[in-house]
């Protein structure tokens, strides 16, 4: 089965970024693939890679990096969600005159129309939301 | 091509998520994809005539409703239950291309797209 996963919460705001993982590690290790993952609303934030979460707390956006590095997993992020919550690449930094980027270097800055694009020759559209 | 329902369940200003379905629907409008919008808990209050946005503050979650008929989609489908659960009137409405839909109407409907995008 070919998934696509819709990541709508943050980290630690809510359950839905954990259970994204967790579904997509059970998934993968169940033979099954991801044609992307896309985050969207306030799942933008599970991208910055200057999170730092105390160290006896599960280092949620680091298991993200990790998955998608491991998968060689396609991650999107919402380019018009991310732009107004602060989450930059540094294209986007350089284009606004921001002092600095901070997008994880696993995702990518792009359009809802990836989103569209991945229903289409998707089996599975799964939403993870608040 | 396939068919994608999206299913709206929050409140059009507690916090970003029915805006930016609206966007999700609009984008895909815009890309010629088969998308149908259902409101339904919370969702139907996107549907409260007089909405009043702060200027400068929020954007109108009814502009962007309406703007829906523009770009193809000439029903917009809401849960009726959901709306008489809170007092919500079917005339005191921001849009006249709503079709209300029972239980089972909501049923028939996600059985008949390929995807769910759920907000």
């Amino acid at each position: 089965m070919k998934f696509t996963l819709v990541i709508l919460g943050a980290p630690y705001g809510d359950s839905a970024s954990q259970s994204a993982l967790a579904f997509a590690q059970a998934a993968l290790a169940d033979g099954h693939s991801i044609y992307r993952l896309f985050f969207y609303a306030d799942g933008v934030y599970n991208a910055t890679r200057l999170a730092a979460p105390p160290q006896d707390e599960h280092d949620l956006p680091a298991c993200w990096t990790q998955l998608i590095k491991q998968h060689q997993l396609d991650a999107v992020v919402c380019i018009a969600a991310a732009l107004r919550r602060g989450v930059l690449d540094p294209t986007e930094a350089k284009r606004y005159q921001k002092s600095n980027d901070n997008l994880a270097p696993e995702f990518e800055l792009s359009g809802l129309g990836q989103l569209i694009e991945a229903s289409a020759v998707s089996d599975r559209v799964l939403t993870f939301g608040p | 091509m396939k068919s994608i329902l999206c299913i709206s369940r929050h409140s059009p200003y507690g916090n970003a998520l029915a805006r930016e379905a609206l966007e999700a629907v609009l984008a895909a409008a815009a890309f010629e994809q088969n998308i149908a919008l259902l409101l339904m808990d919370d969702g139907v209050w996107q549907l409260k005539d007089q909405q009043q946005p702060l200027a400068g503050i929020q954007k109108s979650v009814a502009r962007n409703l309406s703007a829906l008929e523009m770009f193809g989609i000439e029903t917009v489908y809401a849960h009726q239950p959901s709306a008489h659960q809170r007092g919500l009137s079917a005339q005191a409405i921001c849009i006249d291309t709503v079709q209300w839909l029972t239980d089972d109407q909501v049923r028939q409907l996600i059985s008949q797209h390929d995807h769910l995008l759920s907000f």
